[in-house]
């Protein structure tokens, strides 16, 4: 189970599960750093955030060891689900190799010893900030998202008692005029990232500041996702194989973004590019936000090159 | 709400108005509770294409009367029984809604002064009551412009508010307005106050016409020329007593 | 004439601890009427709107409202909460006396002329935008501000929004509170003759509450006059205004200058 490299430098904390037991965890501290009975707590309001796709849940958010806006949530509900046999990956923009994302990793690593990766597909739990893997998910797996406002109808309307009304009956009117004022000021839905959904049917959602690249990923999607915000104390989730639809008009339908170039490592014209600006003379290139993907993408084409040749 | 009293049948040679047992007084409060009797126990009745002209000496409730069977005023004791589509309505009892069925309909009434509302076109204004009673907009812009042409109201002014005409010009926007839709009944108060001879013809002709078709009208006329000229019968209110029909 | 009316008030009382806002108020309202609420400040008019709006839950007393498909219900035991909200956002308007209170201020006047649309599962954006310029005529509007935020409009402006982001849906039955307050007077005449000649095109019912007399003789086919939270007097508009009985109603109808 070990990554290869084959062009690329070996990154610093890969780890496997041998090197990580029990013997690599922090003493002192509980399995993932949560006590159980918050964990219980936590868990108690996660099933109920399944029961009610899309319905924000209050829940008794902890002080963490990193500030808020930096992923209480996530990691909240990351160490509430966590168990010894998961193997964990945490990206940030897609990204593996961000300073969040290498920290979050670690803090896993030493406080419950599990196995992490940067392959999509041989992780158990991902916890995400900011973007959806681009390789399909798979029944078993678990999304966590890290999310900064939960509400998605706090743009209008600050006060939570209303906003709370709002939901319990359904009122989403105010949704479809954010839509509207959009196309009335741009001539297209501007909306990019954090693009409001409506989930099974009911609920309107927040899906977190993914780009809205992402949100068809969303859709009766076989993983479970399930999300997290600290600050704003509120988890709630999406069961697998939900229907998961954007917002939009007849006449202005829901699409996604799309660019002219390829990723400049991989090739790939269907995944989400990062533009890199590389030097001051206004060169920039498009790259796969997507880490691993790209990795996974120039492996296996490096593999068909080697075997092409021969 | 006040109960509607029983009220009887109507049938076509029947009058189209009739009072029965009218009182009115006012009473003052804010001036310390002085009441003012102004009539009592009249009683009248008005025909299909009959002109009843009220006299009397001013003050003796000429206009109160006659506000009064429009239900403007209210009446301290008796009944006014008017027929309104094939059935008699009492005003004197009457529920609002009924009341108001009444004038879009079958009572029309020429008041002396035109409350003026801001910035309506008097073409507007006259063709007012026709939309009221289900007229098209195109239908009754036609014809409003008809009836103040009629009425000798210059084109130029009929795209504009009334606030500005003079007194005479006034008087024939309301006049427009109240004999536009040709109501069965009509109430005329002092219409020709303010014209002058060619202008009191038209009404007079207006009048004319009005009772060919059937309608019953009852009017006050300072002028004898034009009472003379439409008035079927007289009834004379004196003050204080029970006024007697001529 | 139908047999139903449109608003059925019966014994409407409200008390704030023990002092008493309005009393044993009752009444009915037809379609297409206007009726016109006055008093002094402190009268109980405004907290009898909110009753009869249902912005406010009586102390004693009912209102039923005619709805279209279950007939005349008893707004608070027979309908729910969603079911009057529901109601506020179709077949009732509010047009608030601040018009803050009935805008949102941080929509477009466009966004908030559309948005009972919106809310009722309109999704054609060119076919929202039509109708919402539409509603931009008929309240005089320039069609120019459509996208303009109504925090930058007259006080004048600000009310027409709102009077046509209510009757987009098509309302039944408009409550009005002190519709003009605050305006010009000229600002003023224009609103009303807009308001009078809409609730004749529309056949819309009303009540407006103002201690303003000559509102009500424009636009109300009756009235009622309060005070002290009682109903004093009531009855058609013109008579009320023209032959008032009670001595409250006299001395109010004598304040007015005319001019």
């Amino acid at each position: 189970m070990s990554d290869d490299t084959l062009t690329l430098p070996p990154r610093e904390d890969a780890s496997t599960a041998a090197a990580a037991g029990a013997a690599g965890r922090l003493s002192g501290y509980n399995f993932a750093y949560l006590d159980e009975q918050t964990k219980r707590m936590i868990r108690r309001a996660l099933l109920k955030a399944i029961a009610i796709p899309g319905y924000q849940v209050p829940f008794g958010s902890r002080e963490m060891p990193l500030p808020y806006g930096w992923g209480t949530g996530g990691i909240q509900v990351t160490a509430s689900v966590i168990g010894p046999d998961d193997v964990l990956k945490v990206i940030d923009q897609g990204a593996d190799d961000t300073t969040n994302a290498v920290s979050i990793r670690k803090f896993f690593a030493r406080t419950a010893g599990v196995a992490t990766t940067e392959r999509t597909t041989e992780a158990t739990l991902i916890q995400t900030r900011h973007r959806i893997p681009e390789t399909p998910l798979k029944e078993g797996q678990i999304l966590v998202y890290q999310v900064p406002i939960p509400e998605p109808l706090r743009w209008l309307e600050p006060r939570e008692t209303e906003t709370r009304r709002m939901h319990a009956l359904a009122e989403y009117g105010v949704m479809q005029v954010k839509l509207y004022e959009d196309i009335a000021r741009y001539g297209r839905i501007a909306t990019a990232y954090n693009y409001p959904v409506r989930v099974n049917g009911r609920y309107i959602m927040a899906p977190s500041p993914i780009p809205k690249f992402d949100n068809p990923k969303m859709h009766r999607n076989p993983a479970i996702q399930l999300f997290g915000a600290g600050r704003e104390r509120r988890i709630y989730a999406v069961p697998p194989y939900t229907a998961v639809e954007s917002l939009d008009f007849e006449d202005h339908p829901f699409a996604v973004e799309r660019w002219d170039q390829a990723c400049a490592l991989c090739g790939a014209t269907d995944s989400f590019l990062d533009e890199i600006v590389t030097d001051d003379a206004g060169g920039r290139m498009f790259l796969c936000s997507d880490t691993d993907h790209c990795a996974e993408r120039r492996r296996s084409r490096g593999a068909d090159a080697q075997e092409g040749t021969t | 709400m006040r109960e509607t009293t029983d009220v009887p049948k109507p049938d076509a040679a029947a009058p189209l108005i009739e009072v029965r047992g009218l009182s009115k007084t006012f009473c003052l409060h804010v001036q310390g509770g002085t009441r003012i009797p102004v009539f009592d126990g009249i009683d009248l009745a008005v025909h299909p294409g009959e002109c009843l002209a009220l006299v009397g000496e001013s003050g003796t409730g000429k206009s109160t009367l006659m506000r009064s069977i429009y239900a403007n005023y209210r009446p301290g004791g008796g009944r006014i029984l008017v027929r309104h589509r094939g059935r008699i309505v009492d005003m004197a009892s009457a529920e609002p809604r009924e009341i108001l069925e009444v004038r879009r309909h079958s009572m029309g009434y020429v008041s002396q002064f035109l409350r003026v509302v801001p910035r309506v076109a008097a073409e507007h204004i006259v063709a007012e009551p026709l939309r009221m009673t289900g007229v098209g907009e195109t239908e009754a812009l036609e014809r409003a412009r008809a009836m103040l042409a009629r009425l000798r109201i210059p084109e130029r002014l009929w795209r504009l508010a009334p606030a500005t005409f003079s007194g005479g010009e006034q008087q024939r926007v309301n006049i427009a307005r109240g004999f536009v839709v040709g109501f069965p009944i009509l109430l005329l108060d002092e219409p020709t106050a303010a014209l002058d001879a060619a202008n009191r013809r038209v009404v007079i002709e207006l009048i004319a016409e009005a009772k060919a078709r059937g309608s019953a009208i009852v009017g006050i006329f300072h002028d004898r020329e034009v009472r003379d000229a439409v008035a079927d019968r007289l009834f004379e209110l004196n003050p204080g007593k029970e006024a007697a029909a001529a | 004439m139908s047999d139903t009316p449109l608003l059925r008030v019966r014994g409407l009382t409200h008390l704030y601890g023990r002092a008493v806002a309005c009393r044993d108020v009752g009444f009915d309202l037809w379609p297409g009427e206007v009726l016109g609420i006055v008093g002094e400040s402190g009268a109980g008019k405004t907290t009898l709107l909110k009753c009869l709006s249902a912005q406010l839950v009586p102390t004693h007393g009912t209102v039923e409202y005619d709805t279209r498909d279950r007939g005349l219900v008893d707004i608070f035991a027979a309908l729910s909460e969603p079911e009057r909200r529901m109601l506020l956002r179709t077949d009732w308007g509010i047009v608030h006396q601040n018009p803050r209170d009935g805008l949102r201020m941080a929509v477009s006047a466009g966004g908030n002329v559309g948005e009972r649309l919106m809310a009722v599962g309109a999704r054609h954006y060119g076919n929202i935008r039509r109708e919402v310029l539409d509603w931009f005529d008929r309240v005089e509007l320039n069609r120019d501000r459509i996208d303009d935020r109504p925090d930058g409009f007259s006080g004048g402006m600000q009310q027409r929004v709102q009077i046509a982001r209510n009757l987009i849906s098509r309302p039944r039955l408009l409550f009005l509170d002190e519709p003009t307050g605050g305006l010009d007077v000229s600002v003023q005449a224009r609103l009303l003759d807009l308001l009078r000649r809409l609730v004749a095109e529309t056949g819309v019912a009303a009540v407006v509450v103002t201690h303003d007399l000559g509102v009500v003789r424009l636009l109300a086919h009756r009235l009622m006059v309060m005070r002290g939270g009682e109903v004093v007097e009531h009855g058609l508009t013109d008579q009320v205004l023209d032959d008032p009985q009670h001595p409250y109603s006299q001395l109010l109808v004598s304040s007015i200058l005319q001019v």
